[in-house]
């Protein structure tokens, strides 16, 4: 067979193991992008969101052979530890990460959701983006205020 | 028991005619459309050894076409999409709506309509919707192509009436004659996203200048082993003035064609008593 080749965070990859390896397992154990977490394996708990062509999706769903071609996003792709993206910030300045199991789905998920809705987007809507991410700590106030931050700072920017 | 990557064969056809050739050379092959439901059997390693005919490839069938009579959606397309679609969400409401309640992003950016007709589950959240504008299924196969209405797809509980070989290829949506004078979607869930329903209901209902109902149509689905319409209250509904005695008549007619049951979700009785109340509830709105 041949190699599966798709796009993650900006870089072509090509993959040449079994084609029903799952796309975590294809991130995390061959690409050791270790950032997204497998929670509970059955699309309740969206701690291993990532983006596909721009769209969250549970990477534990979904076979590398069925994304062939595709864009995929990361965690590791927002910014680097010297570098936040002012999501990241937002999340360091509001206290949006407690135990942090569930920390890079929600950031990929509240990523897509700035990235559609910008300053626009609100409390109401920043809680749909996260609906489909469990967070068993925080309570999901400091997360909403986390993202509610970084939106208003994207909004300044932009004035 | 976990998912085992290397003992599974995956074919990946990139047509829908080869598509069926493959399947009917081997029709214990699993169809892969969005895999929202699939994986996680697999991930449980329940499919473990087996064939998957990786369905990813058919980009024809992604599409949604609009046109005189009606939408045709291609069985690919997804919740997200459909969610999202302008004709979809103007002309057919309900089906957006419950669309914009499965799972949440993560499930709807991946799950598709065909998949989830072809996992035939109960607690469907589009079957309702998709009941009462009166869809119907296109079927591919190795003995050509056949429709059937939506209703007829389902044989049971996760069981459809698919014959080997054969593949969901798109759901086709007629444009209904006029606009209805009243529609609601509701769903009942332990909580708004991520829920797998207790109860919900589509309706559409039209009434004349007088508030005589001309046509009801009424859906429920987690409530029998299919997603059923309420014959016996939409017939106690025809040429009736919809008031508030006709309205509690109909929601009195529920459990003629349904049978719910007690499970982890909910119980007989909650399911009956709130489906009755969104019932008599729609009505009751629609008379004022």
């Amino acid at each position: 067979m041949s190699p599966i080749v798709l796009t993650v965070n900006g870089k072509r990859r090509s993959f040449g193991g079994p084609a029903f390896t799952r796309l975590i397992d294809f991130l995390r154990e061959t690409l050791r992008l270790t950032g997204t977490k497998e929670g509970c394996g059955e699309g309740e708990c969206g701690a291993c969101t990532v983006l596909i062509d721009g769209a969250p999706v549970n990477s534990c769903l979904v076979p590398v052979c069925s994304v062939a071609g595709a864009k995929v996003e990361t965690v590791e792709s927002l910014g680097a530890p010297e570098k936040l993206s002012r999501l990241q910030q937002g999340f360091l300045d509001c206290a949006g990460a407690q135990c942090g199991i569930c920390t890079p789905g929600m950031l990929m998920s509240a990523h897509a959701h700035l990235k559609a809705k910008g300053a626009k987007a609100d409390d109401a809507s920043v809680r749909e983006a996260i609906s489909g991410n469990l967070c068993r700590c925080t309570g999901y106030q400091h997360i909403v205020d986390s993202v509610l931050c970084a939106a208003r700072k994207t909004a300044k920017r932009k004035r | 028991m976990r998912g085992d990557a290397k003992s599974m064969t995956v074919l990946t056809p990139a047509t829908p005619a080869e598509a069926v050739a493959l399947l009917s050379r081997d029709p214990g092959a699993l169809p892969l459309a969005g895999g929202t439901d699939l994986m996680v059997g697999w991930n449980m390693g329940l499919l473990n050894g087996r064939v998957v005919l990786d369905l990813s490839r058919l980009d024809a069938w992604r599409r949604v076409k609009a046109a005189r009579g009606g939408v045709s959606v291609g069985a690919l397309v997804t919740h997200a999409a459909l969610r999202r679609h302008p004709v979809v969400s103007k002309r057919f409401p309900l089906l957006s709506a419950a669309c914009a309640t499965v799972g949440a992003a993560q499930i709807q950016n991946r799950g598709t309509l065909g998949g989830n007709l072809a996992n035939a589950s109960p607690a469907a959240d589009t079957f309702p919707a998709l009941a009462v504008y009166e869809a119907s299924v296109r079927l591919t196969g190795p003995s050509g192509p056949r429709e059937l209405p939506v209703l007829e797809l389902f044989a049971g509980v996760k069981k459809t009436r698919l014959r080997p070989g054969e593949l969901i290829a798109s759901v086709e949506l007629p444009f209904p004659e006029k606009a209805p004078s009243a529609a609601l979607f509701r769903k009942v869930g332990t909580r708004l996203a991520q829920a797998i329903s207790k109860t919900m209901f589509a309706g559409l209902l039209w009434l004349d200048a007088d508030g005589v109902v001309e046509e009801a149509r009424l859906s429920f689905g987690s409530l029998a082993p299919t997603v059923r319409r309420l014959r016996a209250a939409e017939a106690s509904l025809k040429g009736r003035r919809l008031d508030a005695a006709a309205a509690a008549a109909a929601a009195d007619l529920l459990d003629a064609d349904v049978s719910p049951i007690d499970d982890v979700r909910s119980t007989r009785e909650y399911r009956l008593a709130a489906s009755r109340n969104i019932l008599r509830r729609f009505l009751e709105g629609a008379a004022r």
